[in-house]
């Protein structure tokens, strides 16, 4: 057949620039391993809300006016007069909480399967970088509505430089570049949540990709799926990216996008936790807020400040427990990555772990009384506890044997048949059939008479099995 | 482990001791969907709040859009003498004046339902008692030393606080000394229809929002099932 016009203007384009073979490598020929389970979705969702921030980003800067004059009014004109401001607003504020939700149980999913380790340490710190970019990006962002949590969020935020002795009180002048949070502070804010920091996590999050794509991916398994290959030098336990992954990922993102516009079009305060109240007050450099609480993503890192008596002691603590982070690899000292085979002793610090940043982000939110100052001292001391003691909890860790092979992941199908199969034994169990003694109709029915009641005891053992299958689960 | 755990719980218990107290807040019943009520609540909030309050993000036309009333019925019974129906909710006091008399400037209502919510604003205006020593010849039980003076006293009559004793601890009860032109009922009512305006005004898009919800939902459930099922075709020979 001759080739078309198009065709050759296609192959023209093709014998110039790699595309197919950037195709190739990185989605049709990139090999997965095939037991990725619910955790492995974080990663193609951070992708998509970082595209959705940008996209939702350039609309708003188009009304926004970075003024402190102008800007508080500038959010309510897009908010009311411009046609669909409301969505694209809300969008980009319930997206930057999304983006934290998405960040944080994609990192927990890499500390849960041993991710960060031998080979892919660098990936971890990419990661990091990306998840500090991140921070930078969100802390800015949220000065530009010039409310008053905006305004006195970044006043304290700003003024824990000047703890930093001899240079403090120069370098958050300089920051500020006034004396107080002011239109010099709103300009450079707007300038770099825009276009400095985006530009700097766009390129991170390209780098995060290539460490990733050159070592591939780890599983829930934590097995090397390059280690048995087949006679063609596929791995056996691998399926090429496209088209596996992608129409799983679709599945995700549909998941994903019900939550998220449930959020934008049903509670997009979600209680003061994704906008917060007072900052649909306008920023006001005379009245401090009773309370002053950052947006919940950052309530973890600033119980740790506020946990420590000493300002300048507060603030290495601060930057401590973002920066041990970045040690992961290194303190991990255990040869065993996923969490499936390695010993108790992780699974349990790992639990006082999630607890731990729980606890402290809730506590961040609240205002400071004694009780709540103990407590976030105690769950600080576990937080670093988790990570420097690592090295000598993990050492002689009672590991199982690591499987060759990657075990296959049950479908929602399969699962919802092995409950329906023991769904009539546990209503067996936790019910019992008693007599109906009351006279009901007429007497010679009496005897036949049998109604469903709960059974204490059958309940009782149910729920100590769950226990001790839950505690089994920790050693 | 298992006094770690205690330990845990003990903590997490204590939570209860951690969250503060305050005065407990009347709950005000929010119905946007109920044109009436918002109709009588922007009335109420022109003839009373806006001699001094503005509510600068807010358009006549915009209102009269939303809540289906005609351009001309608005100028005449809602809209104050003079105004257009472009104009936004602009308070005709100035600030050099706001300032000498009331010692602050009074705050731009439009967004006042999103910062202190519904139940607080309702529970406020309702809040007022007369204290013969203060500035303004009144208090408030939610808003201490406010220098709002009672806007709506003639409506509501003359409240006075009274420390009341329980097992419970004490509390500060308001008694109605001298009725208002409005019965209880009907002040309730008047407070609950202003309340319903400013929890429009502070986000008019709201019913608009929730009703593109349903099918912006329902769009994502069908793709969500369709994507599930393509996942599943493709899926069919991965073992």
């Amino acid at each position: 057949m001759k080739p078309t016009r198009l065709t050759e203007c296609g192959n023209w384009i093709l014998d110039r620039f790699p595309v197919t073979k950037f195709w190739n490598d990185h989605m049709a020929h990139y090999y997965a391993p095939k037991n990725f389970n619910f955790w492995y979705f974080f990663g193609s969702l951070a992708l998509l809300v970082l595209v959705n921030q940008i996209l939702t980003g350039i609309l708003l800067t188009m009304n926004y006016k970075p003024d402190a004059k102008l800007a508080f009014d500038s959010v309510e004109y897009i908010m009311r007069d411009v046609p669909w401001g409301w969505l694209v607003r809300y969008m980009h504020s319930t997206g930057s909480s999304a983006f934290f939700i998405v960040i944080y149980l994609h990192m927990f999913r890499g500390i849960m399967y041993g991710s960060f380790k031998h080979p892919r340490e660098l990936i971890w710190i990419f990661g990091m970088l990306i998840f500090l970019a991140l921070m930078a990006e969100a802390f800015m962002g949220y000065l530009l509505p010039w409310g008053q949590m905006s305004y006195w969020g970044a006043q304290v935020i700003i003024s824990l430089f000047s703890a930093i002795p001899v240079i403090g009180d120069d370098l958050s002048l300089w920051i500020r570049g006034d004396y107080v949070i002011a239109d010099a502070t709103l300009n450079r804010f707007f300038a770099f949540h825009v276009i400095a920091v985006p530009l700097v996590l766009i390129m991170l999050v390209f780098m995060h990709l290539v460490a990733l794509h050159e070592v591939g991916s780890n599983n829930p398994d934590g097995v090397e799926i390059k280690e048995s290959k087949d006679p063609w030098g596929h791995p056996v336990d691998g399926i090429p990216f496209h088209p596996y992954y992608t129409v799983k990922d679709i599945v995700g993102v549909g998941v994903f996008l019900l939550f998220f516009a449930t959020v934008i079009f049903y509670m997009p305060e979600v209680g003061g936790y994704f906008l917060e109240h007072a900052n649909f007050i306008p920023a006001d450099p005379m009245k401090t807020p009773e309370h002053i609480a950052p947006v919940w993503y950052f309530t973890p890192f600033y119980s740790i400040l506020r946990a420590i008596p000493d300002k300048f002691a507060g603030v290495i603590a601060m930057g401590s427990s973002i920066f041990v982070l970045f040690l992961l690899p290194w303190l991990d000292r255990c040869n065993v990555k996923s969490i499936r085979y390695r010993g108790g002793i992780f699974k349990k610090a790992l639990l006082l772990f999630v607890v731990s940043f729980v606890v402290l982000g809730y506590l961040g939110t609240q205002p400071v009384t004694p009780v709540a100052t103990i407590m976030a001292r105690i769950f600080t001391a576990i937080y670093f506890g988790f990570f420097l003691l690592m090295p000598i909890y993990t050492r002689w860790e009672k590991t199982k044997p690591v499987p060759k092979s990657v075990t296959p992941v049950p479908s929602i199908e399969e699962h919802l048949h092995s409950l329906e199969e023991q769904l009539p034994a546990l209503i067996e169990e936790i019910t019992e059939l008693k007599p109906v003694t009351a006279e009901i109709g007429h007497p010679a029915f009496k005897s036949s008479f049998f109604s469903r009641r709960p059974n204490p005891e059958g309940m009782y053992n149910v729920i100590s099995r769950l226990a001790k299958k839950a505690k089994g689960s920790l050693d | 482990m298992k006094n770690l755990t205690a330990l845990l719980l003990l903590l997490t218990l204590s939570f209860g001791v951690v969250a503060s107290e305050g005065i407990e807040l009347k709950e005000a019943n929010i119905d946007l969907s109920d044109s009436d009520s918002l109709q009588r609540g922007a009335q109420h909030f022109v003839t009373y709040c806006l001699g001094c309050h503005s509510a600068k993000h807010m358009r006549y036309l915009r209102i009269a859009l939303d809540l289906g009333v005609d351009q001309k019925k608005m100028l005449k019974e809602i809209a104050p003498e003079g105004a257009s129906i472009y104009d936004q909710l602009h308070s005709a006091m100035n600030k050099h004046d706001a300032e000498k008399w009331f010692g602050t400037q009074p705050p731009d209502l439009s967004l006042i339902a999103r910062s202190r919510g519904a139940d607080w604003l309702y529970t406020y205006l309702k809040s007022y008692y007369i204290e013969p020593g203060s500035p303004t010849g009144v208090n408030n039980l939610v808003f201490e030393d406010t220098a709002m003076p009672n806007p709506l006293w003639q409506l509501q009559g003359e409240q006075h606080a009274e420390p009341r004793k329980t097992i419970w601890g004490e509390y500060t009860k308001l008694v109605l000394e001298e009725p208002g032109t409005l019965s209880e009922r009907e002040f309730d009512r008047f407070v609950n229809d202003l309340v319903n305006f400013l929890v429009y005004v502070g986000e008019p898009v709201q019913l608009e929002r929730e009703r593109i919800g349903k099918y912006v939902i329902f769009f994502l459930l069908m793709f969500t099932v369709i994507a599930y099922m393509l996942k599943k075709e493709y899926w069919k020979d991965v073992h």
